[in-house]
């Protein structure tokens, strides 16, 4: 099944939401006033708490700051850029150290030397924690598959929640590849489908 | 400070060590047994004080250590070849004299397993520590790599 996200940029508390709708019912039966109703709509939603955290989530990612090859350039600083400005998203705040980081970019080439410490990076972010495959070397080896010190995919060593292909990718996919994240984060019910 | 040219410099080198044999490229080709006196004289009467490159090439019959040597007074370059042997291939490590040559010398003994004696720290640089071969000699074969 498609993920289908609607308006990327909007807080996702629109009035056909489910959260708005427990909202309204619940103010429903306290016997408000339809004005008064409308009014606290707009301000207040109560849902499930998984579901307000995943809200904070996906709105608010950490990246370590992790870059193995070029495409760091690209994913890391070029996305950071004035130009592309990652950070209207709210996903600027790179960490230096995996313990305050909830997403990691694999930008580039997984070495088999430096797979150990990919692992490793990996295994002490909090969770839950999110990964990005980004370029094809990240994704399948790229031009290097064949290589006896390349690791073929860096889902061979950590699980993968999106795939960001390109040679580099410019930053306005790896923008893209944030916003597939955030969906698959805000739809838990559709990604275990 | 008396100005030389190259030419002169690799004359003055040849008549001071008759049995060095320059190639037709340039290339110094310079006995092992001698390497390490020869590069500490180059170091210090000639005043090549920065070790440029350091690498290895399989000739199948023999491997050929290339020394690249350079001066931070200086323009000459200086390219020093040696010959080893190819079942055992053993070369004076040049850490005593270029501190540099640290990890290029691991770099080489990794990729091609020239054994640098007297480095103080010969082991992989590149590669896992648990690889076996060494990948960029001409009978190396690799299978593997994609699923």
């Amino acid at each position: 099944m498609e993920i289908t996200g609607g308006d990327n940029n909007s807080c996702n508390l629109q009035p056909d939401d489910e959260m708005v709708d427990e909202t309204t019912k619940r103010l429903k039966r306290l016997g408000a006033e339809p004005a008064v109703i409308g009014e606290v709509t707009r301000t207040v939603a109560v849902g499930p708490l998984e579901k307000i955290l995943n809200l904070g989530r996906a709105n608010s990612f950490w990246p370590l700051g992790f870059g193995l090859a070029c495409c760091a350039i690209e994913g890391l600083m070029g996305s950071n850029t004035a130009r592309f400005d990652l950070s209207r998203f709210g996903y600027e705040v790179m960490r230096a150290s995996p313990r305050q980081a909830d997403v990691m970019l694999v930008c580039g080439t997984v070495t088999k030397k430096a797979a150990p410490f990919v692992v490793r990076l990996y295994e002490q972010m909090p969770d839950p924690k999110y990964v990005i495959a980004m370029g094809s070397c990240a994704i399948s080896g790229g031009p290097f598959v064949d290589s006896y010190n390349v690791v073929p995919g860096v889902d061979q060593l950590i699980p993968v929640d999106v795939y960001l292909p390109g040679c580099p990718p410019r930053p306005d996919a790896t923008i893209h590849a944030f916003m597939k994240l955030k969906e698959k984060i805000l739809n838990p019910e559709v990604v275990k489908k | 400070m008396t100005v030389q040219t190259i030419s002169e410099v690799k004359t003055e080198i040849i008549a001071k060590y008759p049995q060095i044999e320059l190639s037709e490229a340039g290339h110094f080709f310079v006995p092992v047994s001698q390497l390490a006196d020869i590069m500490l004289d180059l170091k210090v009467s000639f005043g090549f004080d920065f070790l440029t490159n350091l690498t290895a090439v399989d000739h199948v019959e023999h491997f050929n250590v290339v020394y690249n040597l350079s001066k931070t007074t200086g323009p000459e370059m200086l390219h020093i070849i040696t010959k080893v042997d190819r079942n055992e291939p053993k070369v004076p490590s040049m850490v005593p004299i270029w501190g540099g040559a640290v990890w290029q010398e691991r770099e080489t003994y990794d990729l091609v397993g020239i054994i640098f004696t007297g480095h103080p720290n010969l082991k992989r640089i590149l590669l896992d520590d648990n690889w076996e071969d060494h990948p960029l000699r001409r009978d190396f074969q690799w299978e593997g790599g994609r699923d």
